[in-house]
């Protein structure tokens, strides 16, 4: 069985909360620990508000949410959220624990620290002045596929 | 005591969901209690009524009481890190108190629990 739903939504800071709620309800269905679900709903904030507050920094553009669940014994649920932003000119750099280009904000650079050690891949594409894509997959162990 | 809610869940006027904060001092320390939801969206806010009670109270020691967070990412770390930052620079300390596991699975992870003690009497 395959199930997906997309989102899009404005840049805002106050649809981090309703992102993440949105596909945590979404990732519900393969009935998810609480820690698998808090897992999910934490890294989804993570790569939601980096679109925000680095990708469309001085702007408001979209955020495109999309996410797979996909059953066989398991369930496996894959997230993507797309930016098109200012993008990221060193991606492993970027990824490395606290590393921030905006620590004057006491931004902690442990986002995609959470994300990587959350979910079970994680996937960060870039292109600078083009964008971010962030894709990443958790399996769930019990499926929804019982029914 | 200083209080503050923010909007109910559905209260998009009040910039949505989602957390309260209630500040008190007792004896030399500043307790701020905190419960709902902590990220980008309402950490900026936070972090300044947090350092203005700090200031107007000098308080010796900060302590946070996560038992009631339902929710954090790493902006939490981040608010969580600059309060250490900014205690230590005055000679205090901040104590954390009651989080919860998926609170503590993050501050784990980033080291804070090295850093920072914990406040075990509530
Ligand atoms: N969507 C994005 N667009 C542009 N830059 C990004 C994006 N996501 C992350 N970055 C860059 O990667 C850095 C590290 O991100 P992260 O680990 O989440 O830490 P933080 O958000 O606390 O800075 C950011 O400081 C930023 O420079
Ligand atoms: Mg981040």
């Amino acid at each position: 069985m395959r199930n997906y739903m997309k989102l899009e939504i404005p840049s805002k800071s106050l649809n981090e909360a309703f992102a993440r709620a949105a596909v945590g309800a979404f990732a519900a269905q393969a009935d998810p620990t609480v820690e698998e679900l808090a897992d999910i709903k934490t890294s989804v904030s993570e790569a939601v508000t980096n679109s925000i507050i680095h990708g469309y920094r001085d702007t408001v553009g979209v955020i495109y949410i999309e996410c797979e669940a996909r059953v066989e014994k398991t369930c496996v649920i894959e997230i993507t959220v797309r930016d098109e932003g200012v993008g990221i000119p060193d991606v492993e750099r970027a990824m490395e624990p606290l590393f921030t280009t905006a620590p004057d904000e006491e931004r902690s650079g442990m986002g995609f620290t959470v994300m990587q050690s959350f979910m079970d891949t994680l996937d960060v594409t870039s292109e600078k002045g083009k964008g971010t894509t962030v894709k990443m997959s958790k399996e769930i162990n019990a499926g929804i596929g019982d029914e | 005591m200083y209080k503050k809610t923010r909007g109910k869940p559905t209260d998009q006027s009040k910039g949505g969901k989602h957390m309260n904060c209630e500040i008190e001092q007792i004896g030399g320390a500043l307790v701020v209690k905190l419960s709902g939801e902590i990220d980008q969206h309402c950490a900026e806010e936070l972090r300044g009524d947090i350092d203005r009670q700090l200031d107007i109270k000098r308080s010796a020691s900060l302590i946070i009481d996560l038992g009631d967070v339902d929710f954090m990412d790493s902006s939490g770390l981040g608010l969580i890190m600059g309060r250490y930052r900014k205690m230590q620079a005055r000679g205090g300390k901040l104590l954390l108190a009651r989080p919860t596991p998926a609170v503590d699975k993050l501050l784990e992870l980033s080291g804070i629990n090295k850093l920072v003690g914990r406040e075990r009497t509530k």
